[in-house]
Order: C-alpha cells, then sequence, then structure tokens
C-alpha cells in the first residue's frame, strides 16, 4: 500500500476557484458512446492541475469541453463565474505542434489571437507585449524570424506567447512537450513551471506521461476509461519550486508508482 | 598501462585505412553545362545524319540547318515587328485573357468546392465528370458559339486551365492540418476569417500547383482553338506552313511559341517564389 496521499496541502497561491466543471457527461450522438460521465472538476487560482489516463479516457473530449469548442450533454462548465458557452479570450490553449504559420514571424504569430479578436490595429498595438513574452521565454531577438528557422522547442516557446498574449484566465495545454525529444521536454517543463510562476498562471495539462504530471502539478486528475470518468484526484506535495532532482526523490517515485497502479487498474476493466 | 601508445597507434593506422572515397559514376560527375552540350550535340547530330542519308524524306523532316535559317527568318520578322509578331501577340493575347478568366473562375469554384459542403456534395461531382471529357473536343462547339474571333480561343484555352486550378485550390483550402482549425477556433475566428488567415495561405503551395499545370493548359488551348478556329494568331501561321509542306518553318513557329509557354510557367513561378516564399522545398516542376 502506498503511503496516504489525501493531506493537507495548498500548492496554489489562493483557494479562489477559477474554472469548475459540475457533473460534466458528454454522449456522442452519433454511436451513443458516453466519452465523459459525472466529471466533478475545480481548478483554483494559480494552480496546476493534470489530467492522465490512458487512450478513450475522454481526457481530450474534457479538453475540448473546457476550450469552449464542443458542448456538453450535460452537467454545468463555468470559468470565472460565467458559464462557458463557446470559444473565449480567458481560455488559452496550446497544442502539441506549435503551429505557427509559415507566413508570419513569430511576433506575428503571437499577436494573431489579438488581430483576429480586435483587428490589425490591436495587433500592432500588442507588438511591443509580443516582445516582452518573447523575452521572458528566452526568444529575444527571434521577434522576425520566421517559423521555419526556428527548432521545435523554441517554436513551442513562442506558442507560449501566443497563449499568454490575451492574459487567458486558464491555460489549457494539449500533451504541449510530447513531440519533442527528452531532454528539450525536461527543459521546456522546467520553463512552463516558470513562467506559470511568473504569470500566475491557472494551467490545466493533458499528458501521457506520469512524471512530467508529477514534477508538473498540484493535483493530478487520473481518468478511467469507458465511460470516461475520473478515478482519483491525486494532490502532489512535492515543495516548490520543482527541479529535475525531485524525480530522484522516493516521494516522486511514490506518487509516479501510486498513478501507475491506479491507471494500470483502469486498463484492467 | 603500456598498451596506450599501442592503441593510439592502432587508432592512427586505422584511421588512415578507413579513409575511404564514396566513388561517383564517371557519367554523374560530368558538369551540367557539359552534359547538357553533350545531349544537345547527340541530338542535333543524329538529326543531321539522318536527313543527310535521306532515311527520311526531306519534305516531312527538314535538316536542321535549314530549320536554324528559318529560325533566323522568323526572329528577324518578330524583331522588326512584321506579320509574324503581330499574330504572336494575338496568341499571348488569348493566353493572357484565357488564363485571367481561367484564374477568376478556377479559383471561385475551387473556394466554392473546398469551403462548403454544398460544393463538395452538389458542384464536384459535375466538374469531375467535365474533368474526363477530352475537353479540346469541345473546341468546334466554341468556335460555332463564339465565331472565329479571339473569343473562342480565349474560352477554349480558359476551359481547359480552369479545373486544374479548381483542384488546386480546393485541395489546397483542404490541407490545413486539426490543429490550425482548433487554434483558429479557439481564438474565435469566423469562417471568413479562417479562411483569409489561415485556409488560403496554408493551401498557397496547392494553388500554385494548379496554376503552373493550367499555364501549360491554356497555351494548348489557344492553339487548338487557332487550328481548329482559323483567326489570326501563331496557330494559324502553323496551319499554313504545315499544309504548304513547309516543315522548317513549322518547327521554328512552335520553337518560338514555346518560348511563350515558358515565359508564362516562369511568371507563375517566379510569382510562387514571391508569395510563397515559406516554401523551401523545390518550387521546379509540378510539386507533389
Amino acid at each position: 500500500m502506498n503511503a496516504p496521499l489525501a493531506y493537507e496541502y495548498t500548492g496554489a497561491s489562493s483557494d479562489a476557484p477559477v474554472y469548475e466543471l459540475s457533473n460534466v457527461s458528454k454522449t456522442y450522438a452519433r454511436n451513443s458512446v458516453v466519452a465523459l460521465e459525472n466529471v466533478d472538476l475545480t481548478l483554483r487560482y494559480g494552480s496546476f492541475t493534470s489530467i492522465i489516463g490512458s487512450s478513450g479516457c475522454g481526457k481530450s473530449t474534457l479538453l475540448k469541453i473546457m476550450a469552449g469548442l464542443i458542448p456538453p450533454t450535460r452537467g454545468r462548465v463555468v470559468l470565472q463565474d460565467k458559464p462557458v458557452t463557446g470559444p473565449r479570450r480567458d481560455i488559452g490553449m496550446m497544442f502539441q505542434q506549435a503551429t505557427l504559420f509559415p507566413w508570419k514571424t513569430a511576433v506575428e504569430n503571437i499577436v494573431l489571437p489579438i488581430e483576429i479578436r480586435d483587428g490589425k490595429a490591436a495587433a500592432k498595438k500588442a507588438m511591443e507585449k509580443a516582445h516582452d513574452l518573447l523575452d521572458m521565454v528566452g526568444l529575444k531577438g527571434f521577434e522576425s524570424v520566421y517559423p521555419n528557422e526556428l527548432s521545435g522547442g523554441m517554436a513551442q516557446r513562442a506558442s507560449i506567447c501566443r497563449m499568454l498574449i490575451t492574459e487567458p484566465a486558464v491555460l489549457l495545454l494539449d500533451e504541449p512537450f510530447s513531440a519533442l525529444d527528452e531532454l528539450s521536454r525536461d527543459m521546456m517543463n522546467m520553463e512552463l513551471q516558470r513562467i506559470c510562476r511568473e504569470q500566475d498562471a491557472t494551467a490545466f495539462l493533458v499528458t501521457h506521461s506520469i512524471q512530467e504530471a508529477v514534477i508538473l502539478s498540484d493535483e493530478i486528475v487520473v481518468m478511467k476509461p469507458r465511460p470516461g470518468r475520473i478515478a482519483e484526484i491525486v494532490k502532489v506535495d512535492l515543495p516548490r519550486p520543482r527541479t529535475l532532482d525531485l524525480m530522484t526523490t522516493p516521494r516522486f517515485g511514490e506518487i509516479v508508482d501510486h498513478i501507475r497502479s491506479m491507471l494500470d487498474k483502469g486498463e484492467g476493466m | 598501462m603500456t598498451d596506450a601508445p599501442i592503441n593510439q597507434q592502432l587508432e592512427t593506422e586505422a584511421a588512415d585505412d578507413t579513409v575511404w572515397v564514396q566513388e561517383v559514376a564517371f557519367i554523374d560527375a560530368i558538369p551540367r553545362w557539359i552534359a547538357m552540350t553533350f545531349v544537345f550535340v547527340v541530338f542535333i547530330g543524329t538529326w543531321d545524319v539522318v536527313t543527310r542519308l535521306e532515311l527520311v524524306s526531306p519534305i516531312i523532316l527538314p535538316t536542321p540547318w535549314e530549320t536554324f535559317d528559318d529560325m533566323i527568318f522568323v526572329g528577324s520578322n518578330l524583331l522588326s515587328g512584321g506579320y509574324m509578331l503581330r499574330a504572336l501577340w494575338i496568341t499571348i493575347q488569348e493566353v493572357i485573357y484565357g488564363f485571367a478568366l481561367a484564374i477568376a473562375i478556377g479559383f471561385s469554384l475551387g473556394v466554392l468546392v473546398g469551403e462548403t459542403v454544398f460544393g463538395e456534395k452538389a458542384v464536384m461531382p459535375y466538374l469531375v465528370a467535365i474533368d474526363t471529357m477530352p475537353k479540346v473536343a469541345f473546341a468546334p462547339l466554341f468556335v460555332a458559339w463564339l465565331g472565329f474571333g479571339i473569343e473562342s480561343k480565349v474560352s477554349l484555352a480558359a476551359f481547359i486551365a480552369t479545373f486544374p486550378i479548381v483542384v488546386g485550390t480546393a485541395a489546397g483550402l483542404h490541407s490545413a492540418d486539426e490543429n490550425a482549425r482548433m487554434l483558429f477556433k479557439t481564438m474565435g475566428a469566423s469562417r471568413m476569417q479562417t479562411l483569409i488567415k489561415m485556409k488560403l495561405p496554408t493551401g498557397l503551395p496547392q494553388i500554385f500547383t494548379g496554376l503552373k499545370i493550367g499555364a501549360v493548359g491554356v497555351m494548348a488551348g489557344a492553339i487548338t482553338g487557332e487550328f481548329l478556329g482559323g483567326g489570326k494568331g501563331f496557330g494559324e501561321l502553323i496551319r499554313v506552313a504545315a499544309s504548304q509542306l513547309n516543315t522548317p518553318r513549322v518547327f521554328s513557329l512552335i520553337l518560338y511559341l514555346s518560348l511563350v509557354g515558358l515565359a508564362l510557367y516562369l511568371i507563375v513561378q517566379w510569382t510562387q517564389r514571391k508569395v510563397v516564399f515559406w516554401q523551401k522545398e523545390s518550387v521546379g516542376a509540378h510539386d507533389h
């Protein structure tokens, strides 16, 4: 048996809920598959939450619902006290691929969300902020470089800036670094931690890697498949700021083992 | 400890031994310009021998030297603004108008087919059906409808060049990946914004591929139209020369005509390089 993982720990900078999902279910009408069943989830201000589960556990469905891309069949989805009924400016999203557009320079890519929502003039005004963000992610001097000339990690850094430019209340991260090699991935995860802390960001990460989830998160939502539902919410009581060295500590190993055994149970069903 | 120097020595020996040069076949090592000249000389030489030995009747195949003489004659007529230049200008106009028309229609239809479900379901099947027809066979119809003037040639040229542009545009609009679509959705982009700011620029390489195939087709369309519908263009000069069995003239006219087609193709390619500056792969030929 693992050591009890429930304990009093407030990794979050505050307890104010930012994103609340209650009793959210999603049934795809076409083949009447229940993708999500009764999901309750609260993201608190400044917290980092990861979601992990085998494929088919409904995590991408959940993410799409949270991004306002698809409506839930049942349940309440509330971000900053307003129900989510579609894509919103206060939701930032990042994908596995950087998805930078090759005809735009780095800085033009970053202000694209502003350009789409407020037009070209507003985008121009946001340029300065985009420069600051590039500076923050360590891409100073790459403002007018085209994405073709950026490495995978650099492109993902730029896409972090694009996500942050609208100052979203919540960051939805869909396996953002899984296309990178392991070394860059570890480095980018540490960068992500730093950026989230600097921005006081509330983040929600979809991942396949238990280690990645544990090193980054305050809370890990473990999902079970068919129908997709929450198996357990694991609190991570590792001290912050986290470093890669933490990965060798016994506590880290315990939490990883615990989550792995949860996931294995899920597989057996 | 004592084998350290020996190891070192072995390593240097091995390094000497393992230096090997990848062999390049002699024929692949010839510089391009020499290779091209060589092929040209062989071609002309064979041509010369065949005509010298009268393996083929001189009426059917002129000697290369007769052809060169005629090329100089035609060239000087073109440069001095003679009747051949006027004919060429007519053909060039047909090509330009035909291409412009094909771009306008092809692009619009391509957006309709590539962007709307209606277009894909209701319009595309008809386009595919028409595209499989031998379009040159429509030439007499265009002549009957539009007469012997430039209009019938422009129409046939546009008719032939439209389809690759439709297909290229539709394929281009479909080429945006799932992430890019999702990203635009999360940014709250309207359909029009998604089309203009994402799908069209993403599809530009395919659109230009369609334009390049169209540029080749538009030339064929204009000349076919002139063969079948008369008029005063360059095709008519070729037809008349052929009917007089003036084969050197036919050859030299075709060569000058091909320069026009080449110029059009190169203009499209140059535009592609300027517009789709991020496309680094070979922009030559019909890129797949």
